[in-house]
């Protein structure tokens, strides 16, 4: 038997109130790509930050190539071989490539030679990228690559990536892995976080899982089916969202035309987008980040003003009305940031309910709020979708990531929408929570509300939609049916290549 | 009025007098802004160098020991701002405020038995050669060492933060501290060091008024230059080279209104006092371009 690359023993970290791993143990091999699996607050993020220097062990031991490995620092853990691309990339906007390249590495050489081999290592890892550009500029998936190309400019014997495909197209998730193999038979050991588990079958030969912190299984994913992980990780038998068929009902709300300037600088144009949303769909709208969804909510929102006729709501033109006037009329939004969109972090569960409801659930009379009306309408959803709080008073910063977006969905859901708009409604959020707020959007179709559902997510777009588009540089695909969609399709209409390509793909 | 009065250059060399102070407190905030901290306190730490400089400076004789007592009690009183910002995680806007009030109050209780006192004596160089060049001699180089000394600090500066790897290290901090964090850079004490340089400028930038432009000390005597300071680092676009020229421009405008003041022209003397101010503001405005370091006023702390 090889001696592992990395022997993890007893690893127990607590921070006051939770004990985010608890004696935790496994081994990774050289050259092997190694699956850490787990719902959301399961540990995974608080253990690869122990490997990789920044968090330190109250307890447990870490050994190297047999020698006893202590980072104590990110820069230790660099020096010894372990390289990290971080879940929310640990960029800098306003530098360019080869400068936010230097910054993740020791000793860097000066630039000139850092662009040169930069473009060595794209070119041999099929990963393109111009170390002059700025990197406020590049997609998710030009940023990701300057991550792994940092980390690859190290020569790594081992390489963590956390959650690296969330914000990637099919294409370039094969790109990835691609790249990921390549390292991998060079004896490049890869611990890889995720929890997409279609993914993990397709790359990974090992994977560990965690539940609450704890160690509670091991497997081959190649051999395992998805449906076992996913239960693995949540310690449960799964709840697939259900959907009742349904025929779609009279046109509410109708974009024709709608363009429009982004209101930030590195933001996206909306270009000439028409689509007709019926009452009882889901429209899904898939796309990479930073392909005009933001704008696209803002449009529909109210938050960002259109000119007259390219919104008709109920007929009638509303690009002019403000966010307030448009829920008044039904029209609500839930916004992708959780913290400071969609909610106040520091301001507790009521008035964030009641920031959002007051017009559509009459909280207020002649200006003043009927906070009573408010609290109870806040204690409503918690209890109906299950928002784990100790109790309404609480600020929304102390929720965790799911539970605070099944408040920030359940809220809009509650106040009866005609059409509600949700970006990104599951995005970090774990498995069991997803699967909730999927289904609550799908009754929410099925009692005659329209939803357009724009995410990043396939899966999840597939799961819930009726029609799916994709928008790609603020211009949106024609709709679809989403039944019988391939994932070859999807991804050339993510690509920006449009009808044309996929009905060569059809022949 | 008699415009023939006004000497055109001893107006630019005065010019360059005037911004001396401007130039060193704004380099020293534009240091501190790039690492992503506001400190608004540039003000009260001005005040207090001028006092410490002029202090130091009656007290041994030496306006060289002034300058670096000012210096030294800019940073001090920078790391009380930096307390309690990077460690208390105080609101870094009312902080520097607070900062700005406490050093005028400090300043004039340190200042008491100084008043009516002068400096002593701070000689211009004469640069052989350079100096007795025509015109440009007298307007850039028969100054006082100071002026270059204030000079040369925008210029190391410029090339600490372009071709340093320490200075990539602050723009990086200033830029996106979580990220910074993440890849293992100690944000806190670069944003201390960060704090402390801007502090030690500021106080130059003080006693360059205390010691040499007036030279006394009097109470609440840098009227507002920290602010002007302040100011110029964004219309700067935190860039060292364009708040030079930002810098010159308003001590260029006030040293005309000056004369403009002397030669008596018929404009009541409050337009023509305020015209620096104005000037600054419009050419901000017209400017102003660039983004700000993306972390600047939010506070830093390593808990997730």
């Amino acid at each position: 038997m090889t001696q592992p690359l990395l022997a993890l023993s007893g690893l127990t970290k607590a921070y006051p109130g939770v004990v985010a791993n608890k004696d935790v143990s496994f081994n990774i091999l050289p050259g092997e790509v190694h699956a850490l699996l787990g719902e959301n607050g399961a540990g995974k993020s608080t253990l690869v930050k122990t490997i990789y220097g920044l968090v330190k062990p109250d307890s447990g031991t870490m050994m190297l190539n047999g020698a006893p490995f202590t980072p104590t620092e990110p820069r230790a853990a660099r020096a010894s071989g372990v390289a990290m691309v971080f879940q929310h990339f640990s960029l800098f906007d306003a530098m360019n490539v080869a400068e936010n390249i230097a910054l993740g590495m020791e000793n860097p050489p000066p630039q000139r030679e850092i662009a040169a081999q930069v473009r060595a290592v794209s070119d041999q890892y099929g990963l393109p990228l111009d170390p002059t550009r700025i990197v406020g500029e590049l997609s998710a998936g030009e940023r990701q690559r300057v991550e792994i190309i940092r980390c690859l400019l190290q020569d790594p014997k081992l390489l963590i990536m956390d959650e690296p495909t969330s914000v990637l197209t099919p294409q370039e998730v094969e790109i990835l892995f691609k790249t990921l193999r390549k390292l991998s038979a060079e004896g490049t050991a890869i611990l890889y976080i995720s929890h997409k588990l279609e993914e993990i079958r397709a790359l990974c030969k090992n994977a560990t899982v965690l539940r609450l912190g704890q160690v509670v299984g091991t497997c081959d994913p190649r051999t395992t089916s998805a449906r076992d992980m996913a239960e693995l990780m949540v310690g449960s038998a799964l709840h697939v969202p259900e959907r009742a068929a349904r025929a779609a009902g009279d046109t509410i709300l109708a974009l024709k035309g709608l363009s429009a300037n982004a209101p930030h600088q590195f933001g996206t144009a909306l270009q000439d987008i028409t689509i007709d949303v019926k009452k009882g769909e889901v429209l899904g709208i898939g796309g990479v980040a930073g392909n005009g969804q933001d704008e696209l909510v803002a449009a529909l929102s109210g938050e960002m003003r259109t000119a007259d006729g390219m919104i008709s709501y109920q007929g009638k033109n509303i690009g002019h009305l403000g966010p307030n006037q448009r829920r008044k009329g039904g029209l609500l939004t839930a916004p992708e940031e959780r913290m400071g969109h969609a909610a106040a972090p520091d301001m507790s569960l009521i008035e964030n309910a009641a920031l959002t409801a007051t017009t559509r659930k009459e909280l207020a009379t002649k200006g003043f709020l009927n906070w009573r009306k408010a609290r109870s309408f806040a204690e409503d959803v918690i209890t109906t979708f299950d928002v784990r709080t100790p109790g309404s008073n609480n600020t929304a910063r102390s929720l965790s990531g799911g539970n605070l977006q099944k408040f920030v969905i359940g809220r809009e859901i509650m106040q009866d929408p005609v059409v509600l708009v949700v970006n990104q409604p599951t995005w970090g959020v774990d498995a069991s929570a997803a699967a909730a707020i999927r289904q609550a959007l799908l009754d929410l179709a099925a009692n005659g509300a329209a939803v357009i559902c724009i995410s990043q997510d396939l899966d999840e777009l597939m799961e819930i939609s009726d029609r799916f588009a994709a928008l790609n540089e603020g211009r949106l695909s024609a709709p679809r049916p989403a039944q019988g969609l391939t994932v070859e399709e999807i991804g050339l209409l993510l690509g920006g290549a449009h009808d044309m390509e996929v009905a060569h793909v059809d022949a | 009025m008699d415009l023939s009065a006004i000497n055109p250059i001893l107006l630019l060399a005065s010019l360059m007098v005037a911004a001396t102070p401007i130039i060193l407190a704004a380099v020293g905030e534009l240091i501190v802004e790039r690492a992503g901290v506001l400190n608004l306190g540039v003000e009260g730490m001005m005040i207090t160098g001028a006092v410490c400089g002029f202090i130091v400076a009656v007290n041994t004789g030496s306006p060289f020991l002034g300058f670096i007592g000012a210096a030294i009690g800019g940073a001090v009183l920078s790391l009380l701002f930096g307390f309690l910002t990077q460690f208390l995680l105080a609101n870094q806007v009312a902080t520097g405020l607070a900062l700005t009030l406490f050093g005028l109050g400090l300043s004039a209780l340190m200042g008491q038995n100084y008043i009516g006192i002068k400096a002593p004596e701070f000689p211009d160089w004469h640069i052989p050669l350079l100096g007795d060049i025509p015109v440009i001699g007298p307007i850039v180089f028969q100054h006082d060492p100071m002026v270059y000394v204030g000079l040369a600090i925008v210029v190391a500066v410029w090339a600490f933060l372009k071709f340093s790897r320490a200075g990539l290290v602050l723009r990086a901090v200033g830029e996106n501290h979580e990220a910074a964090h993440a890849l293992g850079y100690h944000v806190v004490r670069v944003r201390m060091l960060a704090i402390m340089f801007g502090g030690a400028c500021a106080g130059l930038g003080g006693a360059y008024l205390s010691l040499v432009r007036v030279p006394q000390w009097t109470e609440g005597m840098t009227a507002g230059a920290g602010w002007i300071a302040l100011a110029i680092v964004v219309f700067a676009s935190w860039k060292p080279m364009r708040l030079l020229l930002g810098a010159y421009l308003f001590g260029g405008v006030t040293v005309l209104q000056l004369n403009l003041q002397a030669a008596g022209m018929a404009i009541p003397v409050e337009y023509l006092s305020m015209s620096p101010y104005l000037a600054t503001i419009a050419v901000l405005v017209i400017m102003r371009s660039g983004r700000a370091p993306g972390s600047l006023g939010q506070s830093f702390h390593a808990s997730r």
